[in-house]
């Protein structure tokens, strides 16, 4: 059992090379047509999940085990952590992260290899030689910067603890998903590459990449939502997005894998845009790589708890360069080759999609110039400044909302030749409604600025434009037949509007809690009981009963009791925390929240003050979890639409002959 | 995570409890005051925290930078003057909303040009795809044209 991390060390480095065959063999297979170097490719897909599966197993092992042996684990890890955070432990750390990572790479690469028996040969044995390459890249940097199996010569009897921080069940499992998010991207990136090097893309590669594309984005959508709400209850803030370098490194992707989603079904469905598609491929997962980068090596100082090392930084920095630097070359040397064929009008839905990778391609670079340019304006013009929430606000959101403006029309027209009087004339109502929503609001809030109400129509419009598009696409004839149908629909046609709705809930909720936030900060003394000033439904009366002591298994909390009334009826008895983590050495804030559909009560203790109470900060924060329901509700669309048979259908089409009953394609 | 990392920087700075964010103490008695103070702290930073608007550090130094702002504004300076002054003592870096001067203006502009070439390219693929002459149909690859060719022959 002692020799079980020197068993994962050995699997990785098994793994190393198992993906180092696996980039050179099938591609000579692919370029020589010799099938039998080509079959190499998906055993050894297999072969190298499994060996980083066991090798991170190993890891893992180590972590609950608490083998303070291992470095790693000594400095990550504590004998009283609970075992939650033991094993979530074990992605807390530079090594264990890039472990996950390259983990997730090979399951995408061996799932492409075990579902992908109906692409052409040489198109699989070149995807999964490129998806090889990512991984060498990345296994070599594990071993040879980042080893998270090193030993201690004379190990510790208990080790530093994980970051407190960490510690909790939002941020656990928000760096996995946007691992899958990232690495998912890693497909597409391998598609456009064994795409250009066999110099051919076709509907059926549209029709290959997005689902693949689709299963990242709403991984990064999941991932980007939960830490996202990690921040909003663990800061002590309430805040849900900060436009850090880092979370800019998630965004940036989730961008332009967004754009990519809607792109690829261009080429699937009119055979158009595959220059443009395979470049956002590559950019997309460039960022991906960017991202990592950015965390990765702190280089913008966005000190991100864990890794900060420049020697790593210049490594990914390398590999990032490689990549994205190697496909752009071959891209430029390829795309040309591959020429579009659908004709269509200036009014059609290929435009409109046109315009939704415009706007979502320059805001993306919007965040790009506004993340990297601290870096740049120190390098090259010698100013020290700082590139914050202001300028993103003023410089990302016109890109949000002309998106949304054209977004519900642009999902109703038709496609090749559209007329936009027809598409707009089942949206009047919704229109209408939206103004009127909108007008409401800011007949009601008197007094404060047009954002809120700015907010409420876009987001009706958009919530009720994909109702609109999902009924108009039951046809005609009586309300229960159109029912039928609607049930009956494809689930592309209820994933496109799930997904589009969420994008409009996740806008009601940004404008609602931007907005009208209403916030008290005050000194309350034990036993006190005073009213949070705010408008109708959202004026609340806080009592502070009583501030305890309170150990936890790990840390040192000190407790308030607060009880939330409305009138004379208790609503809600809340216990904010400040906990101190002896062995971590630092402090961390625990905010009490009242959930709620219409509003959240957020409440902070501070510090105890010289006359004997207790700083207290509430918050009433309106709409808070519209923002990441509607995030859910996104990540469901993008399930929904996984879900659609035309996938499995068409996938299945090269080997038989087309399921009879197939939905037609639009 | 960013406040994870303020945390840290601060605890090794200080090597004592955190100050706190905006605290009672801290709050001026008259309220259109204290509004155009907390308008201001959102566009300063925390010098020693990454991204963090001064009132919700928990850093001592934010604390400075907070009563200074209002000491500021009581001793009557306008919003301008007291960015000014603060911009004066702590440094461009102090300002979350960067300025449009000097090599900053392509901050600014790269958005909306970038916009501007994107609708360019874009609008010019789209006119162009309006009425192709030839409808450029795909053809078959030298290898497909090998199968068909072998099939044929069967």
């Amino acid at each position: 059992m002692r020799m079980i991390a020197e068993f994962g060390h050995f699997a990785l480095i098994l793994a190393a090379c198992v993906a180092l065959v696996q980039m050179i063999v099938p591609l000579i297979g692919a370029q020589r047509r010799w099938a039998g170097w080509m079959a190499v490719a998906e055993p050894a897909a297999t072969a190298q999940f499994i060996l980083v599966a066991a090798s991170f197993a190993a890891l893992t092992w180590a972590f609950v085990t608490s083998d303070f042996s291992l470095r790693l684990v000594t400095l990550n890890s504590h004998s009283a952590k609970p075992m939650l955070y033991k094993i979530t432990g074990v992605w807390g750390n530079h090594e264990g992260s890039l472990l996950l990572w390259v983990l997730i790479l090979a399951l995408f690469g061996a799932s492409a290899a075990w579902f992908g028996g109906n692409l052409k040969p040489t198109l699989r044995a070149r995807v999964l030689a490129v998806q090889a390459s990512v991984g060498v890249a990345f296994y070599a940097f594990i071993l040879l910067t980042s080893n998270p199996f090193l030993r201690l010569e004379s190990p510790p009897l208990d080790g530093q603890d994980l970051n407190p921080l960490l510690q909790d069940p939002g941020l656990a499992f928000h760096p996995p998903f946007l691992y899958l998010g990232y690495v998912g991207l890693s497909m597409a990136f391998s598609f456009a590459v064994a795409a250009l090097i066999e110099g051919r893309v076709d509907a059926a590669w549209g029709r290959w990449v997005r689902p693949w594309t689709l299963a990242a984005w709403l991984f990064l959508t999941i991932g980007i939502a939960l830490g996202s709400w990690w921040a909003y209850y663990e800061l002590g803030w309430g805040g849900f997005w900060f436009w850090d370098p880092v979370e800019n490194a998630s965004f940036m992707p989730w961008l332009l894998a967004a754009a990519l989603l809607h792109c690829a079904i261009v080429v699937e469905k009119r055979e158009a845009l595959k220059n443009w598609t395979i470049l956002l491929a590559i950019l997309a997962f460039g960022f991906s790589l960017i991202g990592t980068f950015i965390v990765r090596s702190g280089v913008l100082t966005s000190v991100h708890a864990f890794a900060n090392d420049p020697e790593r930084g210049v490594y990914i920095l390398a590999i990032t360069g490689l990549f994205v630097g190697g496909a752009l070359t071959l891209y430029a040397a390829r795309a040309s080759a591959m020429e579009a064929k659908g004709v269509f009008g200036v009014v059609s839905r290929e435009s409109a999609l046109v315009a939704n990778n415009i706007l979502l391609a320059v805001s993306c670079f919007v965040v790009f110039v506004g993340t990297i340019w601290p870096l740049v304006a120190e390098l090259a013009f010698d100013r020290k400044l700082s590139v914050g929430p202001p300028f993103f606000d003023a410089a990302f959101t016109p890109f949000m909302v002309a998106l949304m403006i054209l977004l519900p029309v642009g999902g109703m027209l038709p496609w090749k030749r559209a007329r936009l009087g027809r598409a707009m004339q089942p949206l009047w109502g919704v229109l209408a409604l939206a103004l009127a929503a909108g007008g409401l609001t800011w007949a009601i809030q008197t007094g404060q600025s047009l954002l809120a109400p700015l907010g409420m129509t876009l987001a009706l419009w958009v919530i009720g434009g994909a109702a609109v598009d999902l009924w108009s696409r039951s046809g005609k004839g009586a309300p229960q037949e159109r029912l039928r149908r609607l049930r009956a629909l494809p689930g592309g046609d209820w994933g496109k509007s799930i997904a589009h709705a969420g994008l409009g809930i996740t806008a009601l909720g940004v404008a609602g809690l931007t907005q009208w936030e209403v916030e008290d900060i005050r000194v309350a003394q034990p036993g006190e009981r005073y009213t949070v000033e705010a408008f109708g439904p959202w004026q609340y009366d806080v009592r502070l009963n009583a501030v305890n002591e309170v150990e936890g298994p790990n840390y040192i909390s000190t407790m308030a009791s607060i009880d939330v009334f409305r009138g004379d009826r208790q609503i809600a008895h809340l216990e904010p925390e400040k906990r101190v983590y002896p062995v971590a050495g630092m402090p961390t804030t625990e905010a009490a929240i009242d959930n709620g559909i219409l509003r959240d009560v957020y409440i902070v203790i501070g510090d105890p003050q010289a006359n004997g109470g207790w700083a207290v900060r509430t918050y009433i924060k309106p709409l808070a979890n519209w923002i990441w329901a509607g995030c859910i509700v996104m990540a469901i669309g993008g399930m929904v639409s996984l879900s659609d048979r035309r996938y499995r259908v068409a996938a299945g089409a090269r080997k038989a002959a087309p399921a009879p009953e197939g939905v037609p394609a639009e | 995570m960013i406040r994870a990392a303020c945390f840290a920087l601060v605890l090794a700075a200080s090597g004592a409890s955190p100050a706190g964010a905006l605290s009672p103490d801290e709050l001026l008695d008259d309220p259109a005051l204290e509004e155009r103070a907390r308008e201001i702290s959102s566009q300063l930073r925390c010098m020693v925290c990454r991204n963090e608007a001064i009132d919700e550090s928990n850093a001592d130094l934010a604390r400075d930078m907070r009563l200074l702002v209002r000491e500021r504004l009581v001793a009557g300076d306008s919003d301008e003057e007291v960015i000014d002054f603060v911009v004066e003592r702590y440094g461009e870096y102090a300002l979350l909303r960067p300025t449009t001067e000097g090599a900053n203006i392509i901050l600014w502009v790269a958005g909306p040009a970038m916009l501007l070439v994107a609708l360019g390219i874009g609008g010019g693929f789209v006119w162009s795809r309006r009425r192709s002459p030839a409808r450029t149909e795909e053809a078959l690859s030298a290898e497909e044209q090998t199968r068909l060719d072998a099939l044929l022959n069967e």
